[in-house]
């Protein structure tokens, strides 16, 4: 399975609640790799892929965050236009549904790397095995 | 006893308080003089409604011992009420109330199971408040064995409850979910790591699903308990049957009425507790308003005691509040949050008014075990609460969801609503 997991935290929409999280991770020397934040009105999700995410989930549940780890995939895509385009074609054309999504670029990997949260795991990864698409496995993460 | 037994003595009982405080105090013979009525027109229980009521107002005016019915030289002890609506009052007892306060709380004790061999761990209060010595007393009465912790320090109420082996506990509820928490942070299961299996539980309102969710997160049986300092202390519990909190007849007589018009309301209706107490003397109550919503039942229980019963506490007169013309009891939301298994169990009710309007917002905390990481499983998550708000309440609330931790924790009574309206 190419899943890796990413953290979630819930947090109330308020100032240096991010930052509280934020700090946590530092002082334990834990690498965010990629961070989102989906807020709705009085609070929000704070979703990130982090380098080590055991010793992350951990640091951050002693610390009272509500915390939950879920499955996502680690998408390829070629930093160029249309890298987007063919993916979401192929999980659409095989009624593969997106929770949501969120890229990020790195310098080593050379190429942009899409998280993305869809309604079937197994099949997502599947579909774009067969189109040829790269997948991240939890090592290549931790190593970028 | 039987019911007719009862009620002889309780007439009896009446007769001879009436007498007393009219004999003792100037206070009752005024108060009788207004209501035109002597100590000779009681003849039998059901005129007990000719006599005045008295209320917490009475108590303040007459600040610090107006209402006492013997010289101070008789007072062995005083207790100061909590003041929890406002200045708070003295009431004082004889060595005989204090030996009727133990035995009231000794027949609930034993009612729920309790006896020598127990170690009853108290969690509440000591000193002024009534809570702490009431139950101390009580289950020394018992031949239990007390562990006097009072509230806070609980950590050390979770380390001697597995080092000495506790098997019951007295405490608000509120402070027993957070002794819980506690637990639970510090590596302890109080199910499978301690002893405890009886809980009495009182001082502040809460609901049969805040029972529902004490008992299955710790597997004790969790029983209500009742009274105040103006009736001596925590006097009465439910029997093991948990069906309503038996109020000694002999000690008390007591009857539910209409706040508004002041009739009596029948049996199983909502109404306010008005209590006379039989056998209390340095200070006395004649039909005191409790201000405490509750239901009156005379039905004999399934356990055989021939006590009538009254059910768990629904709110207070004076706690409820107003929003949008519609009454509140923070009962009612607590009842409510309980049944949702996504949120934890404290909660704040924050009522504001946003220009002519009463907003109430009701914080509830996003607990770790259901936490979805989908923004559209916590917004319905927050809809579906106020959507049974609003079924029971009829009244649109707001609902914040809010971080573990971050509604305040209490140790004594909770304050569940803070009310920002400037009227």
């Amino acid at each position: 399975m190419v899943a890796i997991k990413q953290i979630s935290i819930f947090m109330e929409n308020k100032p240096g609640r991010l930052v509280r999280a934020a700090k946590t991770l530092s002082d334990a020397n834990v690498n965010m790799r990629a961070l989102t934040i989906a807020e709705a009105g009085d609070f929000g999700v704070v979703r990130m892929v982090v380098d080590d995410t055991e010793k992350g989930y951990r640091v951050l549940r002693d610390a009272g965050f509500t915390v939950s780890e879920t499955d996502v995939l680690a998408v390829e895509i070629k930093d160029t236009p249309g890298g987007l385009y063919e993916i979401a074609k192929t999980l659409g054309e095989n009624n593969v549904n997106m929770d949501y999504a969120y890229a990020f670029v790195t310098a080593k990997a050379k190429q942009a790397m899409l998280i993305l949260r869809v309604d079937d795991l197994k099949r997502a990864t599947q579909v774009l095995t067969a189109a040829g698409v790269r997948m991240a496995t939890r090592e290549e993460i931790q190593r970028i | 006893m039987p019911v007719e037994d009862l009620h002889k003595l309780q007439e009896d009982r009446l007769k001879s308080l009436v007498r007393f405080v009219y004999a003792h105090s100037a206070f009752y013979r005024q108060r009788f003089k207004e209501a035109g009525v002597a100590p000779d027109d009681i003849k039998g229980l059901s005129d007990v409604t000719k006599l005045p009521f008295t209320t917490k107002l009475d108590l303040r005016d007459t600040y610090p011992t107006g209402m006492f019915c013997l010289p101070k030289n008789w007072v062995v002890r005083y207790h100061i009420s909590s003041g929890t609506t406002g200045k708070s009052t003295v009431v004082g007892y004889t060595q005989g109330d204090i030996e009727m306060w133990s035995e009231s709380l000794a027949r609930a004790l034993t009612s729920v199971g309790l006896g020598r061999g127990d170690v009853m761990q108290v969690g509440y209060g000591y000193g002024l408040f009534t809570g702490g010595l009431g139950l101390h007393y009580g289950s020394e009465r018992i031949g239990a064995t007390v562990l006097p912790l009072g509230a806070g320090n609980t950590k050390r109420h979770i380390e001697l409850m597995q080092d000495l082996g506790s098997t019951a506990i007295a405490c608000t509820p509120s402070y027993f979910l957070y002794i819980n928490e506690v637990a639970q942070e510090m590596g302890v299961s109080i199910r499978d790591d301690t002893k405890l299996k009886t809980g009495v539980f009182g001082a502040e309102p809460w609901s049969d699903e805040t029972r529902k969710r004490i008992e299955d997160s710790t597997g004790i049986k969790a029983y209500d308990v009742y009274g105040t300092s103006e009736m001596s202390g925590p006097l009465c519990t439910e029997c093991h049957r948990q069906d309503g909190i038996h109020i000694w007849a002999d000690l008390f007589l007591i009857e539910v009425i209409d706040p508004k018009t002041g009739e009596q309301v029948e049996d199983g209706e909502r109404g306010e507790l008005v209590v006379t107490t039989l056998d209390k003397w340095a200070f006395p109550l004649v039909r005191y308003r409790m201000r405490d919503i509750t239901i009156l039942n005379s039905e004999p229980c399934e356990c055989g005691r021939t006590h009538p019963r009254i059910m768990r506490i629904l709110g207070r007169t004076d706690d409820m509040i107003v929003v949008r013309g519609i009454n509140v009891f923070p009962s009612q939301v607590e009842s409510v949050l309980m049944t949702i298994p996504e949120v934890g169990e404290h909660y704040q009710i924050i009522v504001d008014r946003k220009g002519p309007l009463d907003v109430m917002t009701v914080k509830v905390e996003v607990t770790e075990a259901t936490f979805s990481d989908k923004i559209a499983d916590l917004m319905s998550l927050s809809k579906r609460v106020s959507g049974e708000l609003k079924d029971v309440l009829n009244l649109t609330a707001g609902v914040e969801l809010v971080e573990p931790g971050t509604v305040p924790r209490s140790m004594g009574k909770a304050q569940h609503v803070i009310d920002k309206r400037k009227v």
